[in-house]
């Protein structure tokens, strides 16, 4: 028997408001393991024969909220939030931090799967195995801050009538979408806390499509049984030590790339990628440090890195606002791809995508588009309903900011996400206009470029990614240290891929095997496993629908804008290489098993026991 | 036994017992079941004599102790006799938050022994200012 887990998972159809409960066997918990894995599992077991059709912010897309065997136990724990992704229309193992994954393993569930759609605004409250639904209209409509306020408050109340003699309850972790969510805008969020958020793929519109804006979750319980607790104790003890010694991690988290990719890697959106390189000294990290960071070092519950720091503008216009960090996406893409060097401006920006319920990246990536689009004269400031949307004028983004979150005016044709926000302007204007579009497949880059070589993506991480753009899935050659194939474990895990820097890559199957009692290698993982979930993602990523539909010959690739030198700084001139994308995407397309057009063999198919998917993949390979 | 509340994000806070001078939740013990440790000042409970019955929750300032999820008995910091165990995570980490001190008779324990509303109304006007009170 595999250990590790809690066994059971919660199957809530909010069509018909029925809540039950569902185990996954052995074999599929071993070969999946959790999260993203098992999100691929699920998603190809429930719609795989009709994914084409299956609208993602329709009834019939399911919303996993999953967590894994390690959840709790690795330093860090996180939740996988998934589903049918309306911007890529595959699938995206999108994670966030928090406490819900492990509470909600604490109250006996090791995730929830949510159907259907809700007639009227609803959010799941749990308590160890009391599930009910309950009214949201109340909070439908607010803002990330006031939804929080609002239902921990009401949960220690619920908590406190039915257990009056428990003493005090601390507050139920939960996961909520804001505005932007409710509107099924594709670059919402789930988010938890303020400002911790599952960005990529866009599930903040899929759960406000069902209506579903909450889930609150207060477990009692133990996490479930481990298999050999003392030598987990033991990987727990060493790997904190190993964290402890990352001094600049803890101590900045990823708040020290807002100047480092700028000045030193020249790989920084700067104006919608149109240059890479700054060397603006207000971006250096100690300037948000010690002008807005009233906590150096916020955790989420178990981690030892505590890369989080809470940011607050003091004084001056955009006083009150409040964020975390921000990180480096939120620094880059809010920032300098807006032309915005100002460090209060960024909080300010931040914040409100946070309260929101945007993706920060995805959102300040379409901004970025637009406001290239107003610096070519192609979009007017008719067409952005007055908006003077100049580089740094960051009230007018602001404002374009709430257009998006609201669907009002262009902010309708903007909450598509860049992709399809250029195919729709592009009609409008007659005029092609994905060359400014920084995408791959639906999904915009992370904040770290290509073309200077010096920082950490390759030049197929993006083109070749099932999970596209996402800069924390990129994959390489080779497959053991450079793929994806490792994120997707931390991702099935699930836990934070920052505590797996330190110490060995091998740690983490030391933890798998001591917690679940299942031997996992890291070449097992690599030559078998991760290999299905990875067909299994790219199947679905390539069957695509109902929308939009890739093809892998043009849409396994860079955004044109990499093709374009470097203009400025010191590795003005650099480009991505054509040839030597396309060479290296075919060794990349040999290494996984998939035929030179990027579609899964059926070789590797057979051998990887997914005979069930190479007959779905007849239809692609039809389309030659 | 610590747990940390966050009410409000960004304002976590360990709440647990502050070992008052006159110790009223042992007084308010119907059964007996707490009593005070003469080496460290702790509170330890008699979890075979606890019925669970709460009166020491109310009786507490800060509303402190909590039930066991599982087994009917009460919950309160016991030091670690003497050795706190969350001290020394906390100073591993170097966070530093958490440290031991030895006993002193002018010190008004019972002042740190608070809920755990008012915790976090403090804390959000300290973090967030004057708006602070909004988010509770």
């Amino acid at each position: 028997m595999i250990l590790g887990y809690a066994g059971k998972f919660l199957d809530v159809d909010l069509s018909t408001q029925t809540i039950k409960e569902t185990r996954f066997s052995d074999e599929i918990l071993g070969d999946y393991v959790g999260g993203r894995g098992l999100a691929s599992k699920i998603l190809w077991d429930r719609l795989g024969d009709r994914w084409e059709r299956v609208d993602p912010l329709g009834p019939d897309n399911l919303l996993l909220l999953l967590t894994g065997p390690l959840t709790g136990y690795f330093p860090g724990g996180r939740t996988c939030v998934s589903g049918k992704s309306p911007q890529s229309n595959g699938v995206v193992g999108s994670t966030l931090s928090g406490e819900f994954g492990v509470e909600l393993r604490c109250a006996g569930f090791d995730g929830v799967i949510v159907s259907g759609e809700s007639a009227k605004p609803v959010y799941l409250f749990i308590k160890d195995s009391d599930v009910e639904l309950r009214d949201a209209s109340h909070v439908w409509g607010k803002d990330g801050k006031q939804t929080v306020t609002v239902l921990t408050k009401e949960g220690r109340q619920l908590l406190n009538e039915r257990y009056p003699r428990f003493g005090e309850w601390k507050e139920p972790a939960m996961l909520y979408v804001g505005p932007a969510g409710e509107n099924k805008v594709r670059t919402a969020v789930v988010m938890t806390k303020w400002s911790h958020a599952a960005g990529y793929g866009g599930y903040g519109a899929v759960m406000g499509s069902k209506k579903l804006k909450a889930v609150a979750v207060r477990g009692t319980g133990p996490l479930p049984e481990a298999a050999d607790i003392g030598r987990v104790k033991r990987l727990i003890k060493s790997l904190c030590n190993d964290v402890y010694e990352g001094e600049m991690w803890r101590r900045w988290g990823t708040g020290g790339g807002g100047y480092y990719f700028g000045a030193k890697t020249s790989s920084e959106p700067v104006r919608n990628w149109q240059e890479e390189w700054h060397d603006e000294k207000g971006y250096g990290v100690d300037k948000f440090e010690n002008r807005f960071w009233m906590k150096q070092y916020w955790g989420d519950f178990g981690c030892p890195t505590t890369c989080l720091k809470l940011a607050v503008v003091k004084d001056g216009k955009y006083k009150g606002a409040i964020t975390d960090n921000p990180d480096y996406e939120m620094q880059a893409y809010l920032g300098p791809n807006l032309g915005i060097f100002v460090p209060e401006e960024n909080v300010f920006l931040s914040s409100l995508v946070d309260d929101l319920g945007l993706c920060g990246i995805q959102t300040g990536n379409v901004m970025g588009f637009a406001a290239e689009l107003y610096q070519r004269g192609i979009l007017t400031k008719e067409n952005l309903d007055g908006l003077e949307l100049k580089w740094g004028n960051t009230d007018a983004f602001a404002a374009l900011v709430k257009k998006i979150a609201f669907r009002t005016g262009i902010g309708d044709v903007l909450a598509e996400g860049t992709y399809r926000a250029a195919l729709k302007l592009g009609k409008m204007k007659k005029k092609d206009l994905l060359p400014y579009a920084v995408q791959s497949k639906g999904i915009s880059i992370g904040a770290h470029g290509i073309r200077s070589g010096k920082d950490f993506p390759e030049i197929i991480s993006y083109a070749c990614g099932v999970q596209c753009g996402d800069h924390t899935s990129l994959t390489g050659l080779p497959l053991e240290r450079n793929s994806e194939l490792m994120e997707t474990f931390n991702d099935s895990g699930v836990f934070c891929s920052f505590n797996s820097f330190a110490g060995s890559p091998k740690v983490r199957f030391d933890f798998y095997s001591a917690v679940t009692g299942v031997k996992l290698t890291k070449k097992e993982w690599c030559t078998n496993k991760a290999l299905k979930t990875l067909q299994l993602q790219r199947t679905l990523l390539l069957l695509g629908g109902p929308d939009v539909t890739w093809n892998p010959r043009v849409d396994d690739d860079n955004p044109p804008r990499f093709y374009e030198p470097l203009p400025s700084g010191p590795e003005k001139g650099k480009k991505a290489d054509r040839a030597a994308v396309e060479e290296y995407k075919q060794r990349y397309y040999r290494a996984v098993g998939w035929d030179e057009n990027g579609i899964p063999t059926s070789e590797i198919l057979a051998k990887l026991g997914l005979k069930d998917v190479d007959k779905a993949l007849r239809n692609v390979r039809r389309r030659g | 036994m610590i747990r940390v509340f966050m009410l409000v994000p960004g304002l976590e806070f360990p709440h647990f017992c502050a070992q008052c001078e006159d110790y009223p939740c042992v007084e308010s013990c119907p059964v007996d079941a707490l009593r005070v440790s003469k080496k460290t000042g702790a509170v330890l409970v008699d979890s075979e004599k606890c019925t669970a019955c709460g009166q020491c929750i109310d009786a507490c300032p800060g509303r402190i102790p909590h039930m066991h999820p599982r087994e009917k008995h009460i919950v309160i910091c016991d030091l670690c006799n003497g050795d706190p165990q969350c001290v020394k995570v906390c100073r591993k980490g170097s966070w530093n938050v958490l440290r031991t001190v030895s006993r002193r008779d002018e010190t008004s324990y019972k002042l740190y022994a608070r809920k755990p509303e008012e915790v976090t109304r403090d804390l959000a006007a300290k973090i967030y200012g004057e708006k602070g009170d909004e988010y509770l």
